[in-house]
């Protein structure tokens, strides 16, 4: 290793970030969640009937278990964090139900 | 290859981007920082590339082939902060230069001359052209090889490694010249 490699290696050093930081990308996966859940409650009884919006209610469903998923991958580092995941089952029985409520509306 | 990523479970599939993120934050988080030289934007761009990476991860794992991930990560988080500084108007030399805070040792008057050879080093660093300065600090910062910063930059490997090479040839003749000009002064 030169002169200059030695130097280069001391002084870009790996920089660690700081716990702020997966604090703030767990706010922004449970952004996405509460997203999915507001576009869930969009939907009424009458809306349900409609075939025409049934797909956009597929969609809200898959963005939700996609935040979902994203939501464990952060809790990976901060398993303290449990109130959250409390969170989403909470989230993911209502899409259970939404999801068990169309099917009975359309006698499966 | 793909039949079988696209077998996986989301399960699956979570928890090896959950790997990605823990094995290579630090990684993202210190090329971000680098390049922009503030923790804020750092952090920004970090939180940026994680959240794109996840949108894409499993059509990123079918096209790797096997591959580790890590240059895949680093291109997006390369190109996010290309972004930032398309947006600002602005390049990061006097940013690079205050990331001597991170590396240099401080408080005592012996180390004061080791913090100013170290700011030499970055300034010198933050002078090279782009994709040379681009290079340096994936060799250096994030301990890539050739290989692997080939991938991120979208280059064959022996142009990569032209590349660092004449960065770091640069890099000595520009200290060098500076070396010249304080022992001129001296």
């Amino acid at each position: 290793m030169s002169e200059v490699e030695r130097l280069l290696q001391g002084a870009l050093v790996p920089v660690e970030p700081s716990e702020a930081l997966s604090t703030r990308l767990e706010r922004r996966l449970s952004e996405l969640t509460d997203a999915a859940v507001e576009e869930l409650a969009e939907f009424d009884s009458r809306a349900l009937r409609d075939p025409r919006r049934w797909a956009r209610l597929v969609a809200a469903g898959v963005v939700a278990g996609t935040a979902g998923g994203a939501l464990v991958v952060v809790r990976a580092r901060q398993k303290q964090r449990r109130r959250e995941a409390r969170g989403l089952r909470a989230l993911q029985k209502g899409m259970r139900e939404v999801t068990t409520d169309v099917r009975n509306r359309l006698g499966r | 290859m793909a039949d079988k990523t696209s077998q996986k479970s989301k399960a699956q599939l979570d928890a090896e981007f959950s790997d990605l993120y823990r094995a290579h934050l630090r990684d993202v988080y210190s090329y971000a920082y680098y390049r922009v030289g503030d923790h804020h934007d750092a952090e920004d761009l970090t939180e940026q590339t994680f959240l794109q990476a996840y949108r894409h991860f499993e059509r990123a794992q079918a096209e790797s082939q096997g591959r580790p991930l890590r240059p895949w990560l680093i291109r997006i988080v390369h190109n996010l902060a290309a972004n930032y500084h398309r947006d600002r108007s602005r390049r990061p030399q006097t940013n690079l230069e205050d990331a001597a805070i991170i590396s240099a040792p401080h408080g005592t008057e012996e180390l004061v001359e080791e913090r100013e050879e170290l700011t030499a080093v970055l300034s010198g660093v933050a002078g090279l052209p782009d994709d040379r300065r681009e290079a340096l600090i994936m060799r250096f910062a994030i301990g890539m090889d050739n290989r692997e910063i080939a991938r991120a930059l979208g280059r064959s490997e022996g142009a990569t490694k032209v590349l660092i090479h004449r960065a770091i040839r640069q890099l000595e003749e520009r200290l060098a010249e500076r070396e010249g000009v304080r022992n001129e002064r001296g």
